[in-house]
């Protein structure tokens, strides 16, 4: 989205952030040094492995965890220096939609009650009648049947659980939206619906995304720029459509080859397998973290931090490699 | 690839199951009438949804049903030609881990948590003994058999919690390969796993698979999987199969059931730019209440009015069986 000024506004600005947890092995390196921009309208995929710290930066930037270091700036602000009464206002503007559709939702309360919640608890409405009808207007949107709305959540789908806890963030008109795995405990069928709802909503309400997904036939489909975690670090950011083109950390190149594609050509495609498993992520060792995996493992990998380096506009990636651009 | 096996006496066949769980309050039929033949060293894919009867059908052959609500009220299923639902409790014991073995979901919760992974895969060995092998010999094999998937031998005395889920996986895979039975059903083995590690699974189940010369029914919910690593494919939807065929038949042919096609329109695609997915709409049937005539109508973007009364037929064209009115006039034209 352009503003008068003819630029892009950039909605959420993230400067180093860190997460550690005391753990009693050691510090536990979740979050490690994560930097990024998410332009206002648009979506940022966050893509890795299990473990990789992918909610864990989604919940530090809503400040549902507190954080170790770095800044996040929201409309430009820094969110954490907010007192306590400007947090809570903040948690209009930014909300959450949870992987597990089954937890996520209160089992002893009606749909329309949980949508109702945000908007009670935040005492938005003075006027009953008119907290109803946003209410419905919300189940509308989310496209559920008002039918439904006197229905607990046992008695609804996956996907129409996940459509409430849908409805439910957006009770609060907010501008941002952290979508942790929202599609990832649907089944193919009811996967796309949701994420044409998402979609849709994203053009019809201008809202940004930041999605956080470990399929990344997804993640194409939905973002316009990718960040590849891996044990906490960012280790690759592109446009999606140069990432799927031109991946160039060795990584990526691997996960994206490890997708099973369903076609006829699939069968004779060559994988290239990641070997190993990811490694503890308790006071990792300095430099590349994932060299030990890694078939380019040089000496330097493990020489002191590697900067993110740019190769080309927007392609940002944290290789040796590319220590001198393109090799 | 195998498809030169499809002359030779096909290892299981399934003819006209259906199995139903019973309770006081309400009948599930899971499944209606499937048929369904696997030849010798073949790798059969069963896709479908969530709810689709896949597991159930799986557990049917196995005859691991749960007791007193699971039963099948009809069909056969014939193993080597002997029908596996006729025989005694015994006998299926024998058959059971030791000519089909299965690979259960979630790697998490098939292994027993107190008992280290080295006698897990011994135990199985133990129950097979038909050479007769002593206890040395046994604890021999089981070294080799972990080797095969990849563990180094000397963790064989550590419990399963001390492992990662790929590697939990990899010894789930172990003990269903460990008496080298003629037919292993994988249900869903990687759903629970990371990409990465379910690249490296499949890897190795495709290796083993062809070195053992092992035939192998594939449950899955993935079209990527099936495509890469099975030769034949079966869709079900609401407890039946609704199309089947090679998996050229399937992902290199525009003729499909509806529902297929609404499958493949749901994926994401990772080559070919698409703006909306076009998914199928609506949800799968209550299986206690089951839509007359064809099971997929209420869904179906081609529906026609005798798709809900009139039950489709299969309609045949070499490989590739599709079950749909779409195709009564003229049948399966594939290009």
């Amino acid at each position: 989205m352009i503003n008068s000024d003819g630029q892009c506004e950039i909605l959420l600005r993230v400067e180093g952030l860190k997460k550690y947890f005391k753990t009693r092995s050691g510090l536990l390196h979740a979050v490690d040094d994560v930097s990024f921009t998410i332009e206002r309208g648009k979506t940022l995929g966050v893509v890795g492995e299990s473990g990789c710290g992918k909610t864990t930066l989604g919940r530090t930037i809503l400040r549902l965890e507190p954080h170790t270091d770095g800044k996040v700036f929201f409309k430009g602000d820094d969110i954490f220096k907010y007192s306590k009464r400007k947090t809570r206002h903040l948690c209009n503007d930014m909300q959450m939609i949870f992987q597990d559709p089954y937890s996520s939702l209160n089992p002893r309360k009606t749909v329309f009650q949980i949508i109702a919640d945000p908007l009670i608890v935040n005492k938005i409405y003075k006027n009953k009648m008119e907290q109803d009808q946003r209410v419905l207007e919300l189940i509308e949107i989310s496209g559920l049947a008002t039918r439904l709305m006197n229905a607990y959540p046992h008695e609804l789908d996956g996907g129409r659980r996940q459509r409430v806890g849908l409805a439910r963030a957006l009770a609060m008109n907010p501008d941002f939206i952290v979508c942790d795995e929202p599609v990832s405990a649907l089944d193919v069928s009811i996967q796309a619906q949701i994420l044409n709802l998402l979609m849709d909503l994203q053009d019809d309400l201008g809202l940004t995304y930041m999605f956080i997904t470990h399929d990344l036939s997804v993640v194409k489909h939905i973002s316009d720029d990718i960040l590849v975690l891996y044990m906490g670090q960012a280790i690759e950011k592109a446009p999606s459509r140069k990432l799927f083109q031109k991946p160039l950390h060795p990584y990526t190149q691997m996960l994206l080859s490890a997708i099973p594609v369903p076609s006829l050509t699939g069968k004779t495609r060559e994988h290239e397998i990641i070997r190993g498993e990811v490694t503890n992520p308790i006071n990792p060792k300095p430099g590349c973290r994932f060299a030990s995996r890694c078939k380019y493992k040089m000496a330097k990998c493990e020489n002191g931090e590697i900067p993110f380096y740019e190769i080309e506009s927007d392609h940002f990636v944290k290789c040796v490699l590319y220590e001198k651009g393109f090799c | 690839m195998n498809c030169e096996n499809i002359h030779q006496d096909p290892l299981l066949e399934i003819k006209n199951l259906h199995v139903v769980y019973e309770t006081d309050l309400q009948t599930v039929y899971a499944v209606n009438g499937i048929n369904m033949t696997l030849y010798p060293g073949q790798a059969l894919g069963l896709v479908g949804e969530t709810g689709a009867g896949k597991t159930t059908t799986a557990l049917s052959i196995l005859r691991i049903l749960p007791d007193k609500i699971g039963k099948v009220t009809d069909g056969e299923i014939l193993f080597n030609g002997v029908n596996l639902l006729s025989l005694n409790d015994g006998k299926m014991r024998d058959i059971r881990g030791e000519e089909i073995s299965m690979i259960f979901q979630d790697p998490m919760t098939s292994l027993n948590p107190i008992i280290t992974v080295g006698d897990q895969i011994y135990e199985s060995l133990l129950l097979h003994n038909k050479h007769r092998l002593s206890k040395k010999e046994l604890h021999e094999r089981v070294d080799e058999i972990m080797e095969m998937v990849g563990i180094v031998a000397s963790r064989k005395g550590e419990y399963p919690h001390q492992f990662s889920g790929g590697m939990k996986q990899r010894i789930v895979i172990a003990m269903a390969l460990a008496c080298r039975p003629n037919i292993v059903i994988a249900d869903e083995p990687t759903t629970a796993l990371d990409v990465t590690i379910q690249a490296q699974v499949l890897a190795m189940m495709r290796n083993l698979m062809r070195e053992l010369q092992t035939s192998v029914i594939l449950i899955t919910h993935d079209l990527g999987i099936v495509a890469e690593n099975c030769d034949f494919v079966s869709v079900m939807y609401a407890g039946e199969i609704v199309e089947s065929g090679t998996v050229v038949d399937i992902f290199g042919q525009s003729n499909h059931h509806p529902y297929t096609e609404g499958l493949i329109g749901s994926i994401p695609n990772l080559i070919v730019e698409t703006n909306r997915l076009k998914p199928i709409y609506g949800i799968m049937p209550d299986p206690t209440n089951l839509p007359t005539g064809c099971k997929f109508h209420p869904r179906c973007p081609y529906c026609m009015e005798k798709c809900k009364t009139i039950q489709p037929s299969a309609h045949v064209n070499g490989s590739h069986i599709i079950a749909c009115h779409l195709y009564d006039k003229g049948g399966i034209t594939d290009d």
